[in-house]
């Protein structure tokens, strides 16, 4: 029985590298891959269901491919089966096939049709390695590949300003999504020793033997779950992306954003319950803030004048709720209120555009001029008050701008003074100094030794951040992104029990991504000139295949699954001590601003209104 | 401070100005086509989209490419392009231009004018003012406007836009703005434009410059508020909004923009400009890519308007001899129609059709039992006196899943936890078996086949809101006198007389009011169907018809219906007042519309990739009747896609030729009025109706994403009036890319069968409807009735008009033709006839 959870992941697999290869003129065809390759997935998993509920219902571990192992490290990949896993496929398989087969007519005649197949499978892929994963490296790679693909969905209509816009935007919340789980990992990976399953998670008596210890790191661990579930599930203060997620044609938006995509921070909680389920102050403040959101954003939901925003709001209201029903560990009624609110949710979503003329006749026969909702009897004050506050949705929108990125960018406009030369004037020389040193530990003392990672992982922070802020030139912020993975490798190479076999894993993958993703680089610039990253260019309009080249070479720059990168991002962790809180921070920070800054350079380069047919595009508000 | 020359600034001629430009569509509930460059229509269309295009950055031709790639397929003729090249550049040139037309290269990478002052504020003050400003702006007016989309409405809603603001600002701890001044500027002073500008831009001169940039940069949203001060009754719960108030409130919400960027201070825009843009209006000068695309343009439109008359040229009707007439039909001029009537006359030989705008020249607002609104049921721009009401409804269904309940915190937690699984069965019903739900939007729900009609008025006295309850039989007998004879419909008269209005259902779909009749302000005939059967069946209004000529036999009945044009279905009114005999024919009748309807969904559907047209006429009208309420199905129907042609002239003019579903039809009579007094009336709707369709279908096709709504796939609705992008858009109007996407970008030809002198006499009769023809946004060409001369208008005057193409072929089987073929498809001559 076992086995059959390698065929469930193997399924989607297939059928989105098939989709792939696919000719893009035969629709027929690409949607009856699509929808034939799901509804394989659904009814195998149908019978597959029936029999394991007559079977006993036992939760099912299958420990799988080990990727790469030394001493005290293991990276394998695990998969686990149990009710909130049955769920979660349960309602995943029927949406996306009952979506899949409505794209068909839907999506007829529009540009992209094969693209959007290939991102639906894409995200199915995703969707089920999360729902299937037995332990949290395997639950990441489905992380890792949801985020991309909401990226590609929302950013489906790439022509316009908006939904490429919004896309970085939920790009950049998700990515501090996967920096929570980073760190949940790292730590936890220092908490046992080993790449914990889910299925030791439920293991009571361990975790409590575990954590007894090491209280603080288990609230730490216990709050990263947290905040990479809120992130997702667009739970306060993150809120304010989902309705602008909404870009993409709408059954998309209603299957990704109305209900699946969004109730993954809820599968977060649901699997990581039994480890913090006896932390009491971590529930209430899941609770807390599950009320909260659910409060503020019903008071949202009240006031939006569009049909998605209204119910993306009521939907995070929704979601709120569960929340508080999983701190209060009810998590078979949360199972159920997911189900039904994804459900509702999708079909609202579905039927929106007749809301025009239901609710036309509707008022046209029922309409009173004076109709006063509850608020209105509240005093006047108190009323525009919150009114004004709803509208602007209490600021969350800007509030990530203000609190996280703008900061970001301010700090990297202080090392504005780097200019290509001067970076490779100071950097390299500075860098074979270091590489000089790690082969020669003995000629710096024990102390300095323990401040150099620091020191390193701050210079690769810098070049980061001045890879964020880069506005000149596309190609000076690629190689300072790929500088950074360097400049991190170095900081790492100075701890003891390293070996260089990790060191190359990492960046074996990065350096082929760096010089592919320079050369399409440069091939643009000799075909368009130089691209400056003031804005938005476009260049996929006329060059799809350029764009196709680097954006995979993005993928393995930014630790995606398809380069041993991946493996190493999560290595790299695993070399930094548990008391190394600020080599964590700086390292984790790269990390999320590595993974902007690459985003950022894909999408000001290839997306967006192309810069040069300005009378074939779209109005940039529109 | 860099001094401009100073033009001084009038605030009411600006915004008059603006509104001129903006686009005009009205709310959705009251789509209504329209030229969407009407604001240039007082140029030739040639200089006017020259303009448009330059000045405001609309593409207002096929590209290039698009134009050699039809050349490619056919669709262009060689011989055409030829003509054109020669007409326009002279024989000696022929060859440089076909080489032009066909080889050279342009470059068009020059930006609009539009925009150009207020590029500067990114450019030299690096601040992305739309951005920081337009999402909040967009809100703040959809929430204002919003007609029953929000729970919580806005709280100050009797108020105008910027007292509404006012208000909430004076007594709030929160704030639309950001900072202090702007807040300070609204309570404080009286906002006058010219102040507020004055902090903005600084420099008078560039006031109005400024101004049109800034409303272009969201000329969605403008150009909805400009319509709705104009029109406030196109949205039903009232709202006072003017462009004055969106203007003073942007234009704060920049100033608080900039202050919030700019803590030390900032300095107007006119400080940093270098060089002042170029004046937006001034004359666009024509370049050698712009009489190359307008070549094409030419040649193009002739390719498919030199068949038809070819085939108008080369085979003469004469009037047909009935020796019995099974029944008349009058339809609208739609021309969605043509192929129906073609199908009815071919299944029965014994009827005959009538074209006529689908108001059936009664106009009037309707009120249905326990509506609480009156709905205009004419051409939008007249204003009727007169109000029908309807006695008697049928219950509403309602749809829990539109109600709000499901975004409140305990509905929504009770509705998801037990309507939500129903939803999921819901949605697989959906996809597996579509059916008509409470959300379709369906043409027979317009009235109640069973309701009674207040059509009669006894007494004058009767009024409501100063509008007269029903008609008088001298009003009802001069509406049917000017129906009959503007058809040429005063004699020979058949038993039974349809009138049949025409609807659309679709589901899941924002532009439903689009698909219905146009003559009608967007809504289905049936009710005006009624209304004029009512009125040629009252016996004391054929008595005053008598008095005028018309002689309508006792026997003779009107009888209302209504066909729905997504469904292909046809319902009939009151058939209990039919005599017997009459009813007996009209159960015949029914299997001729019902055959008809049949075919008619078999050559519709050619053009579905959904369905195959290989099937039986039965089969495929039951896919189409499945497809009309697929919740997933952006193309109920494709609508009045590849209009081309007006035809206003006898059947047996255009009887012999199929002209697909390209043409609508206006039947006249020229025999019936000489001296052209009743074809001022039917020219008058022809350029606004017709060439109004044909224009939006025109533009929206040519430049979908500026001009039209774009793909319709991601449209999210605001406030019940419009469609954005996501939430953050702007309003998109126009015609989503679904409806246009077949849709061959011609001008409309209008052909007028009459004496060229007395058509010309008719169209000078009123400036309005002489601008259309003389400026030729509709190409017109008169037929002579006698000789079959055609006469091309142009420059103001008739000239004899020789068809390059000579003839069209005979269609072998069009039937074949329809299940291979869903291209558009040349003019064939019909055999049957």
């Amino acid at each position: 029985m076992k086995s059959f959870l390698e065929f469930f992941i193997l399924i989607p697999l297939i059928g989105f590298l098939v989709s792939l290869v696919l000719p893009r003129k035969n629709e027929t065809l690409i949607a009856r891959w699509a929808f034939g390759s799901v509804a394989t997935h659904m009814i195998s998993f149908q019978v597959f269901l029936i029999y394991w509920l007559i079977d006993g219902y036992q939760q099912i571990n299958l420990k799988d491919y080990v990727l790469y192992l030394t001493d005290g490290y293991e990276f394998f990949l695990d998969f686990y089966f149990d009710k909130i896993t049955a769920v979660y496929v349960f309602v995943g398989s029927l949406l996306t096939f009952m979506v899949a087969l409505y794209s068909r007519a839907y999506m007829h005649r529009e540009h992209g049709f094969k693209r959007f197949f290939n991102t639906i499978l894409f995200f199915y892929l995703g969707y089920n390695i999360v729902v299937f994963s037995g332990n949290l490296e395997t639950l990441f790679i489905g992380w890792e590949i949801l985020g991309i693909s909401s990226f590609l969905l929302i950013a489906f209509y790439r022509d316009r300003y908006l939904p490429v816009k919004n896309a970085v935007k939920v790009f950049s919340i998700y990515r501090i999504a996967d920096v929570g789980l980073i760190l949940a990992m790292w730590l936890s990976h220092h908490l046992w020793h080993e790449s914990i399953t889910f299925d030791k998670l439920t293991n009571a008596e361990l975790i409590h033997s575990h954590l007894q210890e090491h209280s603080w790191v288990g609230i730490f661990i216990a709050l990263m779950f947290w905040l990479s579930a809120i992130a997702k599930s667009a739970q306060l203060p993150f809120s304010s992306w989902l309705p602008r997620a909404m870009e993409g044609p709408t059954p998309s938006s209603a299957i990704f954003y109305g209900s699946l995509s969004v109730h993954l921070g809820v599968f977060i909680m649901l699997r990581s319950y039994p480890f913090w389920e006896n932390q009491l102050s971590v529930r209430i403040l899941i609770g807390i803030m599950g009320l909260l959101t659910a409060i503020i954003a019903t008071g949202i939901a009240r006031v939006q004048s569009s049909v998605k925003s209204q119910i993306a709001y009521s939907s995070i209201a929704q979601i709120g709720l569960i929340f508080i029903e999983i701190a209060a560990g009810w998590g078979a009624i949360a199972l159920v209120h997911f189900a039904g609110n994804a459900f509702l949710r999708t079909y609202q979503l579905l039927v929106s555009p007749s809301v025009v003329s239901y609710l036309i006749r509707e008022q046209f026969y029922n309409f009173m001029p004076k109709l006063r909702s509850i608020e209105d009897s509240f005093p006047k004050k108190m009323q525009y008050t919150l009114y004004i506050l709803c509208i602007k949705e209490w600021n969350l929108d800007s509030f990530m701008y203000r609190y996280l990125w703008n900061p970001v960018k301010r700090l990297g406009q202080r090392v504005d003074f780097l200019t290509l030369r001067r970076v490779i004037g100071i950097f390299v020389p500075a860098y074979l100094i270091g590489l000089f040193l790690v082969y020669h530990k003995d000629l710096v003392s024990e102390q300095v030794q323990h401040v150099l990672p620091i020191v390193f992982s701050l210079i690769a922070l810098i070049c980061v951040l001045k890879s964020f802020t880069e506005r000149k030139q596309a190609r000076m912020s690629w190689m300072l992104v790929i500088m950074n993975h360097f400049w991190i490798a170095l900081a790492i190479s100075f701890n003891e029990n390293f070996s260089f076999t990790d060191i190359h894993i990492y960046l074996s993958g990065i350096t082929v991504a760096g010089i592919f993703g320079f050369l399409t680089l440069r091939r643009l610039v000799m075909l368009e000139g130089n691209i400056d990253l003031n804005q938005f260019h476009g260049h996929s309009y006329r060059h799809p295949k350029i764009a196709t080249a680097f954006l995979i070479a993005c993928l393995a720059a930014t630790g995606f699954p398809i380069s041993p990168t991946f493996i190493g991002e999560d290595l790299i962790f695993s070399h930094i001590h548990e008391d190394q809180l600020v080599l964590a921070l700086f390292t984790s920070l790269s990390f999320i601003i590595d993974g902007l800054a690459i985003i950022r350079i894909f999408a000001r380069v290839f997306l967006g209104p192309h810069s040069k047919s300005v009378y074939e595009m779209a109005y940039r508000s529109s | 401070m860099k001094s401009f020359n100073h033009a001084s600034f009038n605030e009411h001629e600006v915004i008059h100005q603006l509104k001129h430009y903006l686009p005009a569509q009205a709310p959705l509930k009251d789509f209504i086509h329209h030229n969407t460059l009407h604001a240039f229509q007082h140029m030739k269309f040639r200089d006017g989209v020259r303009h448009a295009s330059e000045i405001l950055g609309y593409r207002s031709s096929l590209s290039l490419t698009d134009f050699r790639s039809l050349y490619e397929k056919g669709f262009i003729l060689p011989e055409v392009l030829v003509r054109i090249i020669i007409q326009r550049k002279g024989v000696p040139h022929l060859h440089e231009w076909r080489k032009k037309a066909l080889t050279q290269v342009y470059d068009n990478i020059a930006f609009p004018r539009i925009g150009a002052l207020r590029a500067n504020w990114k450019k030299h003050y690096r601040i992305d003012l739309d951005s920081l400003v337009q999402p909040t702006l967009f809100r703040i007016l959809c929430s204002y406007l919003d007609q029953g989309i929000a729970i919580w409405n806005f709280p100050v809603r009797e108020k105008t836009f910027l007292a509404a603001i006012r208000e909430m600002e004076r007594n709030t701890l929160a704030s639309f703005f950001k900072g202090k001044r702007a807040k300070h500027l609204l309570l404080e002073t009286t906002c006058e434009i010219a102040d507020l500008l004055k902090i903005v831009v600084g420099d008078e001169s560039l006031y109005t410059r400024y101004l049109f940039d800034q409303q272009f940069s969201h000329q969605g949203w403008s150009g909805m508020v400009s319509t709705i001060e104009d029109q406030p009754f196109t949205i039903l719960d009232s709202r006072q909004l003017s462009m004055h108030d969106l203007i003073v409130f942007e234009l704060l919400m920049e100033i608080d923009a900039l202050d919030r960027q700019f803590k030390n201070g900032w300095k107007p825009l006119c400080e940093s400009l270098v060089e002042k843009p170029i004046e937006l209006f001034a004359d666009v000068p024509e370049t050698e890519m712009h009489e190359v695309l307008f070549i094409w343009q030419e040649a193009f439109e002739w390719s498919y308007h030199d068949q038809v008359l070819a085939g108008i040229l080369q085979k003469k009707n004469a009037p047909r001899q009935f020796t019995k007439k099974s029944f008349q039909a009058l339809l609208c001029i739609d021309d969605r129609e043509c192929s129906f009537r073609r199908y009815i006359e071919e299944f029965d030989h014994e009827s005959e059709t009538f074209g006529t705008p689908g108001f059936f020249s009664v106009e009037f607002y309707y009120q249905p039992e326990g509506g609480k609104f009156y709905t205009k049921l004419c051409p939008a721009p007249v204003t009727p006196k007169h109000l029908i009401k309807g006695i008697g409804e049928e219950k509403r269904q309602k749809d829990a899943y539109l109600s709000k309940t499901s975004h409140s915190i305990y509905g929504g937690w009770l509705i998801s936890q037990t309507l939500g699984f129903w939803s999921a069965f819901l949605l697989f019903l959906n996809i597996f078996k579509p059916s008509m739900g409470p959300a379709t939007a369906s043409s027979f729900k317009h009235m109640s086949k069973k309701s009674q009609l207040t059509i009669e008025n006894k007494n004058l006295d009767d009024r409501e809101n100063d509008l007269q309850i029903g008609f008088t039989i001298d009003e009802m007998a001069n509406r049917v006198e000017a129906l009959l004879k503007s058809i040429g419909l005063v004699k020979d008269f058949a038993p039974i007389i349809y009138v049949i209005g025409h609807g659309s259902s679709s589901v899941n779909n924002p532009h439903y009011a689009a698909y219905d009749c146009g003559a009608c302000s967007g809504r289905a005939g049936s009710v005006n169907s009624r209304v004029v059967s009512f009125m040629g069946n009252h016996p004391k209004v054929r008595e005053v018809l008598r008095t005028r000529g018309i002689d309508i036999p006792e026997a003779t009945q009107f009888l209302g219906g209504l066909h729905d044009t997504t469904r292909d279905e046809i319902i009939f009114f009151d058939e209990n007042s039919l005599s017997k005999k009459n009813l007996e024919s009209h159960n015949k009748n029914e299997v001729t519309f019902a055959k008809a309807l049949d075919f008619n969904a078999k050559e519709r559907s050619r053009r579905f990739e959904s369905i195959d047209s290989h099937l039986t006429p039965a089969q495929i009208h039951d896919k189409i009747l499945t497809r009309s309420v697929s919740l997933f199905e952006p193309r109920p129907e494709l609508n009045h896609a590849t209009n081309a042609l007006c035809v206003v002239g006898r059947r047996e003019l255009t009887k012999h030729l199929f002209m697909d579903r390209r043409s609508f039809m206006n039947s006249y009579d020229y025999r019936v009025d000489l001296d052209g007094k009743f074809l001022v009336n039917v020219l008058r709707p022809v350029g606004p109706v017709c060439g109004g369709i044909n224009l939006e279908y025109f533009f929206s096709r040519v430049d979908n994403q500026k001009l039209g709504a774009g793909t319709k796939l991601p449209h999210n609705v605001m406030g019940l009036i419009g469609v954005a992008n996501g939430i953050d858009g702007d309003l998109r109007p126009g015609l989503p890319s679904q409806m246009i996407e077949v849709h061959d970008p011609v001008r409309l030809l209008v052909i007028v069968e009459h004496f060229p002198e007395i058509v010309l006499q008719a169209i000078q009769k009123e400036a309005p409807t002489y601008e259309w023809f003389l400026n030729e946004w509709v190409r017109l060409v008169a037929v002579h009735p006698e000789t079959h001369q055609l006469h091309l208008f142009a420059d103001g005057k008739f000239e004899p008009y020789q068809p390059t193409v000579k003839q069209v072929e005979k269609a072998a089987n069009l039937a074949a033709v329809f299940e291979e073929n869903p291209e558009n498809l040349p003019v064939f001559e019909l055999e049957s006839f």
